[in-house]
């Protein structure tokens, strides 16, 4: 049976579970540091470890990126939430229980715009929630035969969680969802947000109902998701996989699975889950979060300018393509780029042109990112101006650009050092062209005959001849000049 | 000067003789061994003592800066209960569960207490994890009543109790979830402070029920306890919950002399601490406090505070969830007691059912079942509402213009170790004092006789933060009952 036939007639509904690893230089709860990577256990102190007697002191830094990153979603960010303790077993969970919030998150209500609908209105997921968690450490089963190790490095990292409304219909979907919130976060500089690295995790509810239906089917979860285009592929899966048991008559069972990525399948998760009580209550030890209307007020002033307000600006400003735009906005480090060099250039439409074409095909290559790249803004915004100015040709351009990732000099003093400015001096093409003739001359003849169309072979021989040097607009005039 | 001379003088003037060179700087120290000694151990000891440093206390005590620090405890020795996180000493809550633990850090109690200092030779004896008012929960055994060692110290905090009773030390700490100070002071005729919650950091207080707890101080007198109260109290960084409030002079009222000390005091007495079943011989001793305080001026009136009588329901749901909780991190993996079992799951149930004791035990899982899915909005959210009330009601006393409440601080005296088997029976002997740590307003236990030999406590209640008020009307009732207080 093929998928298509499997989920004709039923409807995905999907919810998303995403945690952020907020970008703080302590955890949550304590001093200890959050960096990533070093020995196990290094970046342990007695609140992370748990010991008796310490306590949680909130690390401010991180409300006011857990803050940044609600207000980048659209949410209402209360003046009062409240931490809560989720309890549970486990080595890796040093307290016996996690620091987080419950029924009283830091932010409601918001939403990520996916893209517009066919009558032009906006498409966009609803943002439930975003609560702010502390993370759990990490349990090493493969290094020690016999033994389970613990790194509690992660230990009281600090999270933000970001939990969709079940607004999601298609895989798709649920991709576009994912690019633009990590475009956000990105944006609003709270979180690396590398689902690679494990600072953006995602988990997905998913559920399948007959087309027409209201009713929310029987949910799953899929865990162990870590990348985008395997939350993708294991919704398809698991979709089809539900709509398979509903034809069947058969009933969807609440459980965990996982993606096995290298397999490409879903599977049950060993340990049943669905029977967790996790016991929260208000955390004793931390009074309410109480944040000033005047300083959420601040913070939604400060904010980075979000990616649709940029591209909305970019539109208008600098009169591009809403392809170009998309292209340019995709990271802030780019967008910034681009606006520095347009600045530099004064000509917004080469440059966008330059930055999408030369720039990054050259970045793909060195490797890094747009700002390491050893071509500087100014540099780049001369070298577009000479081309403007045309003293030196497109073709010309490239091979200056080509010169200065290797060498920092004047953009036009590298034009004259090898020949490349563009001559439009009549003798020197005049004579130019009465070689190409005298070489080519059953082509000559013919040309000045009246046969048009050898014109561009004719202009191209005077080029090569200039190598490249010759400004084509007034080889073309010339020769031009010649016929009849 | 003889050892027994020197603990019998306040700790403040000792101190500051030690300052002044007019008594050697460990001679507190020494006296305080030797009296440790004769008191604590051996089959007919007290064991209210279970770890000593006394290499540590007499290096402290010979590294005291007495040109120029400001020293209020300058070589005195203060006892330290067994769930306040000390370097040099093991912090185990009188558990087996944190046999032979000593922790990489100290409590901000203890550093305070250094930095006046203080030295610390002794860690205390209590019920374990605090649960329990008799130091019968201990699992290094009882601790027994200074006066009638058949008899309880009282407890959680009996340990620090005996000690400060027997005259080891001046001053012990102590910690409050219900009672925990106030009725072992009580018991052992010594006074007992319970500060107002976030006076004191909980900051190395191994917590038993985080919105309850607080460090208490033990006096032998009521200038004992202030100046121990003095030096611990205050806003820590380092505890979310420690509120900043200026901390007053709480000795100023020490010698506010004249007839009338308390003119201008209001008393009030509930009716609800004063039920017609209270003990007739306690009641008497009672009176007799109260009439000592209207010859000092203070206007004495009636007043109620109608939740009181829902403080033990509240208390024991509120405590052991926040209890059920704040134990959940001793479980084998990385300190303490680890037993090993089948896989994980069954090292857990090893390490916990081997490591705690049976009171604990049962509030572990009595708190586990109110907060449990389908029975937390009828417990836990409910006692957090009757909570607020029992609050609200103490919030309303003080507002009508009452400064302190007057009440006695347990319902009987101390009992016979084993009396107790009933674990209600149990609770009921903090029948007057949950309300406090529910409330958490500042209260405290000073002796007003004793009954067969054994010692009854009068509380005096003060609104939050106002434990300089507390502290003046204990200070003028102690003048007043002079030896009254100990006969």
């Amino acid at each position: 049976m093929s998928t298509t036939n499997v989920t004709e007639g039923y409807e995905m509904v999907i919810g998303l579970e995403v945690h952020c690893q907020l970008k703080t230089r302590s955890k949550l709860f304590s001093a200890a540091s959050a960096q990533f990577g070093d020995a196990p256990n290094a970046n342990t102190d007695a609140v992370c470890l748990g010991l008796p007697g310490a306590l949680p002191v909130l690390n401010k830094h991180a409300i006011l990126l857990a803050t940044r990153a609600s207000l980048g979603l659209e949410c209402t960010v209360h003046e009062v939430s409240v931490f809560a303790r989720k309890h549970y077993f486990y080595p890796d969970l040093p307290k016996g229980y996690q620091i987080s919030q419950f029924d009283r998150p830091l932010a409601t209500g918001g939403k990520v715009v996916i893209g517009t609908h066919a009558d032009g209105s906006e498409k966009y997921i609803g943002i439930t929630r975003v609560h702010v968690e502390e993370d759990a450490g990490k349990s090493v089963h493969d290094r020690f035969p016999g033994y389970s190790a613990i790194d509690l490095n992660r230990a009281g990292t600090p999270l933000i969680e970001i939990v969709s409304e079940p607004d999601i219909r298609s895989a798709a979907d649920a991709g576009l969802y994912l690019r633009a919130l990590k475009q956000i976060i990105e944006y609003t500089d709270v979180s690396d947000a590398s689902m690679e690295e494990g600072s953006l995790r995602v988990d997905v509810n998913i559920s399948a109902r007959p087309v027409g239906h209201q009713a929310f089917g029987t949910r799953t979860e899929i865990k162990n998701l870590n990348s985008f285009s395997g939350v993708e592929r294991s919704i398809e899966i698991e979709f089809a996989r539900h709509c398979s048991v509903l034809r069947s008559g058969g009933v969807i069972e609440q459980r965990t699975m996982l993606w096995d990525g290298h397999k490409g399948e879903v599977r049950p998760a060993r340990a049943k889950e669905g029977s967790h009580d996790y016991r929260y209550f208000p955390e004793p030890d931390l009074p309410p979060l109480v944040l000033s209307p005047a300083w959420i007020q601040e913070q939604r002033e400060t904010l980075a300018e979000l990616p649709a307000a940029k591209r909305t600006r970019f539109v208008s400003q600098y009169g591009l393509s809403n392809h170009d735009v998309e292209q340019l906005t995709a990271t802030v480090a780019l967008a910034d780029q681009f606006e520095a060099v347009a600045a530099a250039s004064g000509n917004a439409k080469r440059a966008a042109n330059w930055m999408l074409g030369v720039v990054l095909a050259a970045v793909k290559v060195q490797g890094g990112d747009v700002t390491s790249h050893p071509v500087s803004v100014a540099r780049l915004g001369a070298l577009i101006k000479l081309e403007e100015s045309g003293a030196v040709s497109n073709t010309a351009a490239k091979q200056i650009f080509a010169i200065l990732e290797r060498e920092d000099a004047e953009p036009s003093a590298i034009a004259e050092r090898e020949g490349l400015l563009q001559v439009s001096d009549d003798s020197a093409l005049v004579a130019w062209i009465d070689e190409v003739l005298a070489e080519m001359p059953e082509e000559a003849a013919r040309f000045i005959a009246g046969e048009k169309k050898l014109q561009g072979v004719l202009v191209g021989a005077v080029m090569k001849k200039s190598k490249g040097s010759a400004d084509p607009k007034k080889v073309n005039q010339l020769l031009g000049s010649r016929i009849g | 000067m003889s050892a027994e001379a020197l603990l019998s003088r306040p700790a403040a003037d000792v101190a500051a003789d030690i300052v002044a060179g007019r008594v050697p700087r460990d001679a507190a120290l020494d006296a305080s061994l030797a009296a440790m000694d004769a008191a604590n151990a051996g089959p007919d000891g007290l064991n209210a003592v279970l770890w000593t440093d006394t290499p540590g206390a007499r290096a402290d005590a010979a590294a005291l800066s007495l040109d120029t620090g400001d020293l209020p405890l300058a070589g005195i020795p203060v006892a330290v209960k067994d769930n306040i996180a000390t370097r040099t000493m093991p912090t185990t809550c009188g558990s087996k569960i944190l046999e032979g633990y000593v922790s990489p850090f100290e409590a901000t109690v203890i550093a305070k207490l250094r930095a006046a200092g203080a030295v610390l030779p002794m860690k205390t004896n209590m019920d374990e994890f605090a649960m329990g008012s008799s130091t019968e929960n201990s699992a290094w055994g009882i601790t027994r009543h200074p006066l009638d060692h058949t008899r309880v110290p009282g407890g959680s905090s009996g340990g620090s109790a005996a000690v400060v009773a027997a005259g080891v030390t001046r001053i012990a700490l102590g910690s409050e979830t219900g009672g925990s100070v106030r009725q072992p002071a009580a018991f052992c005729g010594i006074v007992g402070v319970k500060p107002t919650y976030g006076r004191v950091s909980r900051h190395g207080l191994v917590a038993f029920a985080s919105s309850l707890d607080q460090v208490g101080v033990f006096g032998q007198s009521v200038d004992d306890a202030a100046l121990g109260l003095q030096v611990i109290a205050g806003a820590d960084p380092l505890d979310s919950t420690s509120v900043s409030v200026p901390v007053p002079d709480y000795r100023a009222s020490r010698e506010s002399g004249g007839d009338k000390p308390l003119d201008g005091v209001v008393v009030g007495l509930p009716e609800e601490y004063w039920p017609d079943s209270l003990d007739a011989r306690m009641r008497e001793l009672l009176d007799r406090a109260v009439q000592r305080l209207i010859a000092l001026g203070a206007d004495v009136r009636k007043v109620s505070l109608p939740h009181t009588s829902l403080a033990i329901p509240v208390y024991y749901i509120v405590a052991p969830a926040e209890a059920s909780s704040n134990l959940a991190r001793f479980d084998g993996v990385r300190y303490g007691l680890r037993v090993e079992g089948d896989g994980l799951r069954g090292m857990y149930e090893a390490t916990r059912s081997q490591g705690f004791g049976p009171e604990v035990t049962r509030r572990i899982l009595l708190g586990t079942y109110v907060l449990s899915a389908g029975y937390y909005d009828a417990y836990y959210k409910r006692a957090m509402a009757v909570r607020r009330l029992i609050g609200d009601d103490f919030t309303k006393v003080f507002a009508s213009g009452v400064h302190v409440l007057f009440t006695p601080t347990t319902p009987t005296t101390a009992f016979v170790a084993g009396s107790k088997k009933d674990p209600y029976e149990m609770y009921m002997s903090d029948i007057f004092t949950a309300t406090a740590n529910l409330a958490g307003v500042p209260a405290m236990s000073q002796p007003i006789g004793r009954i067969d030999g054994l010692p009854v406590g009068g509380q005096l209640l003060a609104s939050h933060f106002d434990e300089a008020t507390m502290f003046r009307v204990a200070y003028a009732l102690e003048r007043a009952l002079g030896g009254e207080a100990h006969s």
